[in-house]
């Protein structure tokens, strides 16, 4: 049976057993709910989740498992020479088996299309078999939640159990997304520094991941220091803050001072407009509109700007991440009391001297928490970067020349062919290991000062 | 003592001119800072709208074609397989030397039939075959233009260019010319854009493709992030008591809401393709790993909009004798429904938008079929964007800023029904 069709059937069932189970209920007080210690809806739904539980667990578990015990036992049907297989060969005949299996080519091997069809059988079998098992657990489970139904069975107090675990499991999530990402990254990063010294990796000037395809090749053993890629990060952000945060902030002290409640009802969403557009339209933008037009400028000066240089990605970067500090700027402006404001006034200060010595100081851990976080922002963005900055790993400050970014290269190193062994694609990995490990600690710091800060004036 | 404050007075009176004055900057500035956000936006929109707009019309052909009985055989006896495999394109050529008799040499007949988009033989071929019954007559068909037509009778080749430098030579312009007086070549409304999957050629290349995987994507996502999100969120408000444990997942979900996404992709890679061995460029992964990402900020719109429903609501249910869970899920929950609500849907629209994570699980492949399920190979739209933003033709620059325009045209949907919703449903308590 399809998986499709045998969780209908198991809804249908567990369904079917919710209108029994409350049916029974009833019965048992003689259609009385008031004799029931809990509404007679709980017993039903106590009821269907005998029905339904054990058998989606057992259905989870066959499927989890089938395809690495199916291919076991055909591995061990195969002659003698592919049990003496190393694991590299193994994997490929593996793919090969499966290849053949799922009918895309056929092989030359009279074992693997040998093995192949049994491993099609088998698969067929263990559907089957799977199908009838969870419906055989399905009806028992239904036939004991239905029976163990006593009019003073606390089913409430048991359905709530439930209930709450289901919620502390979806609530683990996040946490299991963490290490599933940290492990994922972590391994892969691992393997690499197996073949290339992370003392290379970290301080070494020159990357160019091009890597040998056969042994005697020359000149493309290829060379993994990170250093320019992190130059080149660290220069894009550089340029993308020094155009965020005083637009950013200058915005948010005008529209939260200032403005007059018209303007900041139109300013503000408008602002936030930006926030909310694609990064991939302002990558498409910097590369069509942007770059040509500084290139153009440039040539007008005198000063030669390359076509993907830092100062483009770098500048429309910037201006995706002015919203992000004008509204968090924004928020914590709106925090400092009216009476601090209300102090200066009485003192004789201007307005605009006491926003920069009575409301900046007093939301500066506020602004600099915000600062971080768009900094880790910007750090971490990639379609800008992917389409309107460079691949050449140049280690340059110069605004005007082209740089490449840790994330440029993760996307480069892993869009079209890989193969999962070369330092290459493994590379990519200890990039992204990097970059999780600069952001996360840009973005502890941050919340940090932001959340201390809010709780000196609440 | 009148002496001392007189001083004092004068100290202030003195500055006072230099103080307006700064006043006076402080606030230009602010109002120069606004307006170059606002004034960046619209340069972004002229842009991309200046762009996009003309590639929702595209220049056609309009051809007496003989469907002649010889090439396509006689109705009865056609099989409509035979039908397919016809050669439909010897009957545009065949139309097209008949307009232009003078044309004679091989090399001038090839250029000939390249006025006509390659794509117009799959025109043709559906109309026939919908239509057994033209066979045999002459019909008046319009037909897709090909994509350097298109450009020059749009504008963006340049006549006056020396021949060598442009695409298209002053015979060809002899020719379009010629069609274009004869009213045989016009612009008209591009209902491939809107209908066909991607293409190597600029005029037949459609975001119906991307568009479905994106939705097919979006679906995953909204099926996985928003129970389970609003679970999370609802355990995290109302049930976890206090430990560290909370505190650990509390921390945790305000770091994932800013890690990068692309870190996400990674995941997506490692986890669900490499380890469970899910297929590549499948729109249920990229749903997967949206939903992920999405996951945070559902929960942290959730726990606010929990948040703000007064603790009375609860406290009268469980005054009436109410579980704890009865009280949340048939008071609490209800009431904080709509900020809820509106949390998912922006969430929704930021992984519509998101790009990077889909490139590292491989939703970049060229793909023409439309996909008709989760597990097909597809591209998502922001995908179809980078890709079409990265192909050297000058006709899909038009393509991907009108591809943004309908990316941003969902989005606008999605952020006005969000606004829709908190004002209808928003309580003030």
């Amino acid at each position: 049976m399809q998986t499709g069709t045998l969780l209908i059937v198991l809804a249908t069932l567990a369904a079917l057993t919710y209108v029994g189970g409350r049916a029974r209920a009833l019965a048992l007080v003689a259609g009385n709910p008031r004799q029931l210690y809990s509404l007679p809806v709980h017993y039903g739904v106590l009821a269907a989740l005998w029905a339904s539980l054990p058998a989606v667990a057992l259905l989870l578990g066959w499927t989890g498992l089938e395809d690495r015990i199916v291919m076991g036992k055909v591995w061990t049907e195969l002659p003698a020479q592919y049990q003496a297989m190393t694991s590299d060969e193994r994997d490929l005949a593996r793919a090969e088996l499966l290849n053949v299996a799922a009918g895309v080519a056929p092989s030359s091997d009279p074992a693997i299309t040998d093995g192949a069809a049994r491993l099609v059988e088998m698969k067929a079998r263990s559907k089957q078999l799977r199908g009838l098992l969870a419906l055989a657990v399905g009806l028992l489970g239904a036939a004991i939640g239905i029976m163990v139904l006593r009019p003073n069975l606390s089913a409430r107090t048991r359905v709530e159990t439930v209930f709450r675990f289901f919620l502390m499991a979806c609530a683990s999530i996040a946490i299991l997304t963490t290490v599933g990402i940290v492990l994922s990254v972590l391994f892969e990063a691992l393997r690499f520094f197996q073949s290339v010294p992370i003392t290379e990796f970290l301080f070494g000037l020159e990357w160019s991941p091009q890597t040998a395809i056969r042994a005697d090749q020359v000149g493309s053993s290829g060379s993994f220091g990170a250093v320019p890629l992190f130059v080149g990060t660290l220069l894009i952000s550089l340029i993308a803050m020094l155009v965020a945060v005083p637009i950013g902030l200058m915005s948010a002290i005008y529209l939260s001072e200032y403005a007059a409640p018209g303007v900041r009802s139109v300013a503000k969403p408008l602002l936030e407009v930006l926030a909310g557009i694609p990064t991939v339209v302002y990558g498409f933008f910097a590369a069509l509109t942007v770059a040509p037009m500084l290139r153009e400028w440039g040539s007008v000066l005198g000063l030669d700007v390359a076509s993907e240089s830092a100062l483009a990605a770098g500048l429309v970067m910037g201006v995706m991440i002015i919203p992000f500090i004008s509204s968090l700027s924004d928020d914590v402006i709106n925090a400092v009391p009216q009476a601090m404001r209300d102090g200066a006034f009485a003192l004789g200060a201007t307005q605009s001297e006491t926003v920069r010595n009575v409301v900046i100081p007093a939301a500066l851990p506020g602004i600099v928490g915000g600062v971080l976080l768009g900094m880790s922002r910007a750090v971490g963005e990639t379609m800008i970067v992917v389409m309107a900055a460079g691949l050449a790993a140049n280690l340059t400050l110069n605004p005007l020349e082209s740089v490449t970014t840790i994330t440029v290269q993760i996307v480069t190193l892993l869009v079209g062919d890989q193969e999962f062994d070369s330092p290459k694609t493994l590379a990519a990995f200890a990039l992204g290991l990097m970059l999780f490990v600069v952001t996360l600690i840009l973005n502890i710091i941050a919340l940090r000062i932001v959340r201390r800060y809010r709780e000196i004036y609440e | 003592m009148s002496d001392k404050s007189n001083k004092t007075i004068d100290i202030v009176h003195a500055g006072l001119a230099r103080r307006h004055r700064k006043e006076r900057w402080f606030r230009r500035m602010g109002v120069a800072a606004l307006s170059v956000g606002i004034l960046f936006l619209l340069f972004l929109f002229v842009t991309i709208f200046g762009n996009g707009w003309s590639a929702f019309q595209h220049a056609q052909v309009r051809l007496q074609i003989e469907l002649s009985t010889s090439v396509l055989g006689s109705p009865e006896t056609t099989s409509n397989d035979e039908l397919r495999r016809a050669d439909y394109g010897r009957l545009i050529r065949d139309a097209l030397l008949d307009y232009f008799p003078e044309v004679d040499s091989r090399r001038e007949r090839r250029a000939v039939s390249g006025l006509v988009s390659s794509g117009a033989v799959y025109q043709l071929r559906d109309m026939v075959v919908s239509r057994p019954q033209l066979i045999g007559e002459v019909i008046d068909v319009w037909l897709v233009a090909d994509d350097e037509v298109d450009m020059l009778v749009k504008g963006y080749i340049d006549r006056t260019l020396d021949e060598s430098e442009r695409r298209i030579s002053n015979e060809e312009l002899g020719w379009i010319d010629k069609l274009v007086a004869d009213g045989r070549l016009d612009l008209r409304l591009n209902r491939t854009f809107l209908v066909s999957g991607d293409s190597r050629d600029p005029e037949m290349a459609g975001i119906l493709g991307a568009a479905t995987g994106s939705l097919l994507a979006l679906v995953v996502t909204m099926v996985l992030a928003f129970p389970i999100g609003v679970a999370a969120a609802v355990y995290l408000e109302e049930f976890a008591p206090r430990s560290r444990l909370t505190d650990l997942i509390e921390v945790n979900i305000n770091n994932l809401a800013a890690v990068p996404s692309i870190v996400f992709g990674l995941l997506g890679l490692a986890v669900l393709i490499n380890f469970v061995g899910m297929p590549r460029s499948a729109p249920v992964v990229g749903g997967v790993v949206l939903a992920l990402m999405t996951l945070p900020t559902i929960i942290i719109a959730s726990r606010a909009s929990l948040q703000s429903v007064p603790p009375s609501i609860r406290e009268a249910a469980l005054g009436m004798g109410a579980s704890r869970t009865q009280a949340v899920t048939h008071h609490v929950l209800p009431l904080a429904m709509p900020g809820v609500l509106t949390g998912a849907i922006l969430g929704m629209a930021r992984a519509l938008g998101e790009t990077a994570p889909l490139l590292m699980i491989g939703m970049v492949a060229f793909v023409v079929d439309i996909p008709g399920g989760f597990s097909d190979p597809s591209t998502a739209l922001p995908v179809q964007i980078f890709l079409w933003a990265d192909s050297p033709e000058r006709a899909f620059v038009e393509k991907t800023s009108a591809a943004i325009m309908v990316l941003l045209v969902f989005l606008l949907l999605m952020n006005l029904l969000a606004v829709y919703l908190r004002r209808k449903f928003e309580r003030r308590w």
